[in-house]
């Protein structure tokens, strides 16, 4: 802040300079309007360019970079989803109409994909949620080396999607692996992660559980942190014991960030890609020997670059985003009325 | 004498602003501030252990052979492989060069992003101009959209620019970030004082000064805590890469992405790789953890 106290006493007598005329600033100063310093009309005039232009200016680069390589490709995604567009023969498109889309929904490994999107989705989300906030819970209270404890929980999000992965197909592997060989310290058949349908989408949910739940609880516990104290007094005063103080003040406070995290996770959940790939090894875009674990955004990566077929890409690219936009509208839709029956 | 006039009262002002912000975990908490049981401590160690484990079990594992990494049980302790292994990451996964072009990538993006984003975020949230509410909701919703929906068109064109494998192909899509712009916007609209941009004005100060000497000293730890948080994002940015870029120059995610669909089929080799690859987040983390905790939970609070 002093820095900025310098900067403005500095930039405020370097400015002084041009509106040497004394009249001009006291009236600026009376008026309570800041018009421009000095008689003349075409330093006025830039001034009032300057004031209304710059805004635009300063956003101007953010909408030029998402114009560019966001919106444009957006709507080219839609129009070659109603195109043949093959990777080996780029020149020689030609109009299908819903050929694509049509293609599939009669596909039973897009049917297959988008169940395994759900299902993955579902299982990697809500423990972790939940997870995180049982964490943020214990972080909010006082603790020693707060901080260490938070990076700890934080260290994770660190860890890159395809690291993750390549350390947690390692520790899943079916004979050598760590998790297997924990199993059977406490009497439980090995699994076999990689082929087994269930096994396998819990260990590709298990890596976005561990990336993601120490974030989320960062995101609670700045929540929690909001909530007034005297809710919770004037709960205490009522009777309630700590976990009816959780469940009766502390969720409800939270409720917009739920819907926040939820609306957040579901968003990530719909274009898993990374973990799957990477731990289906060499044949990561099939998503396992089965399709068991082939997600739409690994769907797409195999139909588009692997078999080269870019125009059906597109159009999963584009069931994808209404899938989503459904999606989001029933969680808002089912957040409202939560809100309103309370 | 006039100028002085009007600025004593606006400094005067200004150090005031962030306080009460500072203050206000521990007032509005203190109710809930009760000190951890011991079974807390037990929980939460528990979570430190999963959280921590696989990273530690990535370098026990990156100092072994590929062949005892196949033996039950799995090794619990260091071996003397871990240089060795390193060395072939480097080298025959092309490690190395990833490693600098994703520093390069990821600083690039991450210059711009900050600047771009402090000035956008800037306008959204002290300026007025028409449209500005409805430009903020299109940024805010520009983050729904999934990164799928981009990439056949990006393929194309860069494949029509001759750009295929260079790196301003991942360079370009994200020189600026909605999350960025919406972060520097919720952080300016507290502690950025109208006042004191109102008394550059006064004081005839066109935008461009008002942003140098006003707004970038004023935003300066945020724009720090953004640049943290994309560094990281740049860093591991997974699907555009994978896509435009191969092997022949590729970043560190294209990289262990190689690594693992057997560029080289040891497993010594390739969680070497992945601890190589993640060793300077993990550095960073180190350094700055404490900053970046506090803007995870800072863009939180608002969002």
């Amino acid at each position: 802040m002093t820095s900025s106290k310098q900067a403005l006493a500095h930039s405020a007598s370097a400015d002084a300079a041009p509106g040497d005329q004394p009249g001009a600033a006291g009236r600026a100063h009376g008026r309570g309007t800041p018009p421009p310093p000095g008689p003349d009309s075409w330093r006025r005039r830039l001034y009032r360019w300057d004031m209304k232009a710059s805004p635009y200016a300063f956003i101007a680069p953010f909408f030029i970079v998402f114009g560019a390589f966001s919106l444009v490709p957006l709507l080219y995604t839609a129009w070659y989803s109603l195109h043949n567009v093959q990777l080996a023969d780029l020149d020689g498109q030609t109009w299908t109409g819903l050929d694509n889309y049509q293609n599939l929904l009669s596909s039973d490994f897009f049917w297959n994909a988008l169940g395994n999107t759900f299902t993955i989705g579902v299982i990697s989300t809500v423990p972790q949620l939940l997870m995180a906030i049982g964490l943020a819970h214990l972080l909010n209270y006082k603790l020693r080396g707060s901080t260490v404890w938070r990076v700890v929980m934080l260290t994770p999000y660190a860890t890159s999607v395809a690291a993750a992965t390549l350390v947690f197909v390692l520790l899943y592997s079916w004979d050598g692996g760590m998790i297997n060989w924990l199993l059977e310290f406490v009497g439980i058949d090995p699994v076999n992660w990689r082929e087994s349908d269930w096994g396998s989408q819990f260990a590709v949910s298990s890596i976005v559980i561990w990336r993601w739940t120490g974030y989320n609880a960062l995101i609670y516990l700045a929540a929690m942190q909001a909530i007034p104290a005297d809710l919770y007094e004037s709960a205490a005063i009522d009777g309630a014991n700590r976990w009816q103080q959780f469940l009766h003040v502390t969720i409800p406070q939270l409720r917009p960030t739920i819907l926040f995290t939820v609306v957040v996770s579901t968003i990530g959940a719909t274009q898993l890609f990374g973990e799957p790939l990477l731990f289906g090894g060499v044949s990561g875009s099939k998503g396992g020997s089965g399709h068991q674990y082939q997600t739409l955004g690994l769907y797409m990566y195999d139909q588009g670059w692997i078999i080269g077929n870019l125009g059906k890409a597109s159009a999963i690219a584009w069931s994808m985003f209404l899938i989503l936009l459904i999606v989001a509208v029933i969680q808002l839709l089912v957040s409202r009325r939560l809100r309103k029956s309370q | 004498m006039s100028t002085s006039e009007l600025t004593a009262p606006q400094t005067s002002k200004a150090p005031k602003a962030p306080k009460p912000r500072r203050e206000r975990p521990r007032v509005m908490g203190a109710g809930k501030q009760l000190h951890a049981g011991p079974l807390t401590y037990v929980v939460l160690s528990v979570f430190a252990l999963v959280s921590l484990a696989p990273l530690v079990w990535t370098a026990i594992a990156a100092s072994r052979t590929d062949r005892r990494l196949a033996e039950t049980p799995p090794p619990l302790w260091f071996g003397g492989n871990l240089f060795k292994n390193m060395d072939r990451a480097w080298e025959e996964a092309g490690l190395g060069k990833a490693m600098f072009n994703t520093t390069f990538v990821a600083g690039t993006i991450t210059i711009s992003t900050v600047l771009f984003a402090t000035l956008a975020g800037f306008a959204f949230a002290k300026l007025r101009f028409r449209f500005s509410g409805l430009l903020l909701m299109l940024t805010i919703g520009t983050m729904m959209i999934p990164p799928q929906l981009a990439v056949v068109p990006l393929y194309l064109w860069m494949a029509d620019l001759g750009w295929s494998n260079q790196l301003q192909t991942v360079i370009l899509p994200t020189l600026c970030t909605a999350f960025g712009t919406f972060f520097m916007r919720q952080y300016l609209l507290q502690a950025l004082p109208t006042e004191l941009i109102e008394a550059a004005r006064v004081d005839g100060a066109s935008s461009l000064r008002v942003v140098w000497h006003v707004v970038f000293p004023a935003a300066r730890p945020a724009m720090a805590v953004l640049g943290l948080l994309t560094f990281v994002f740049a860093w591991n940015d997974f699907l555009w890469p994978i896509i435009a870029l191969n092997q022949e120059n590729p970043t560190v995610q294209v990289a262990l992405n190689s690594l693992g669909t057997g560029y080289v089929p040891d497993q010594a080799v390739i969680m070497a790789g992945a601890l190589l690859g993640t060793l300077p987040l993990l550095i960073a983390f180190l350094l700055f953890g404490k900053q970046i905790v506090g803007g995870i939970m800072q863009g939180a609070v608002k969002g």
